[in-house]
């Protein structure tokens, strides 16, 4: 692509972000939706959370792992250990992040 | 607005590590520096810029990246609707500015600090969205710039990007209140890895319709139980 064809690219992807962003926010009028969906749709965020976090856990390059030996699910254990211990978003970061880097390092795995 | 500010500082360490990443992978990229910079002020998605990076490197056709930005974004619309009824009051401009710095953080952060689904009056929810969200703002972009300006210069193998994960990991643990959304975070994550193969990330979206699927029936259950009890 050549830098203008990219700049176009830039531009238009930055419109669909942010059209994807304000879905629900550029009308103000009752949404035609019925009950069920909205109670739903309730569970969407975390789900969205959920489903960007679990495959950065257990999948490397797109395949399960299959080594117990893997550092990330042990810092992603011991973050979440941390997390019922002391409900701390810094702690959790800090303890997760230390323990895979503590393994890999320190045992190679 | 300062409250918001103080509730989203500790997470900036995640947003941070994961910004500088997207940073080197955005340098490597090879489409130069005043571009990469004008990607991420604009778009400010790391994970749809990530997506877009091969294919805009590959010559793919202009319409390819748009489609891929649209399914990668799609979870963004589920953020949308989460703030609608708090924000809707506000004239179109301040809806729309408020749309575009909306993200992960953001919401895990507000809907932690607010659990309530419909908008209780006099709570000054539109400034500690500000305050949360123009600090994720201003640590993403000076991170992700670092990234692109010193590019190759930052090795991979610091494991910075699980940084990023774990900040993630941490803002879902604050969303798990209720057995059900315990349920739909379970089925969620499952879907999402068993259906990673799909293209252009549209395992999330199958994860989140799954999960929604999930929040309906539990809530039917829920309800039923209520009144099958005296």
């Amino acid at each position: 692509m050549s830098q203008g064809e990219i700049l176009v690219t830039i531009l238009g992807m930055a419109l669909v972000v942010l059209l994807c962003r304000s879905a629900f926010m550029l009308t103000r009028d009752e949404l035609p939706m019925p009950t069920w969906l909205r109670e739903g749709l309730r569970y969407a965020p975390v789900a969205a959370l959920t489903a960007v976090v679990a495959p950065e856990l257990v999948l490397t390059q797109g395949h399960l792992i299959t080594d117990w030996r893997d550092a990330r699910v042990f810092g992603a254990a011991a973050g979440l250990a941390f997390y019922v211990w002391r409900p701390s978003l810094f702690g959790t970061i800090v303890c997760g992040t230390g323990v895979m880097l503590a393994l890999r390092f320190g045992l190679g795995w | 607005m300062r409250e918001g500010a103080r509730d989203t500082l500790p997470i900036a360490l995640g947003i941070a590590s994961w910004g500088l990443v997207a940073g080197v992978a955005m340098a490597k990229s090879g489409m130069g520096v005043p571009l990469a910079l004008l990607m991420s002020l604009v778009t400010y998605a790391g994970s749809a810029q990530i997506a877009a990076l091969p294919l805009i490197a590959a010559d793919a056709p202009i319409w390819v990246v748009w489609g891929t930005t649209l399914c990668v974004s799609l979870r963004f619309m589920a953020f949308s609707f989460h703030f609608r009824p708090f924000f809707s009051h506000l004239p179109l401009g301040r809806r729309i500015g408020i749309s575009f710095l909306m993200g992960d953080t953001n919401f895990a952060v507000f809907a932690h600090r607010f659990p309530e689904t419909e908008a209780l009056p006099g709570v000054g929810y539109t400034d500690y969205f500000v305050g949360s969200a123009v600090v994720g703002f201003v640590f993403w972009q000076v991170a992700i710039s670092i990234g692109i300006l010193l590019g190759s210069g930052i090795p991979a193998s610091w494991g910075l990007g699980f940084a990023g994960v774990m900040a993630l990991l941490a803002l879902t643990c604050t969303q798990l209140h209720t057995p059900s959304s315990w349920a739909a975070a379970v089925v969620a994550g499952c879907a999402a890895v068993a259906a990673y193969a799909l293209p252009m990330k549209l395992n999330v979206v199958v994860a989140i319709a799954a999960a929604v699927a999930v929040g309906v029936l539990s809530e039917r259950i829920a309800s039923w139980r209520k009144g099958a009890m005296p």
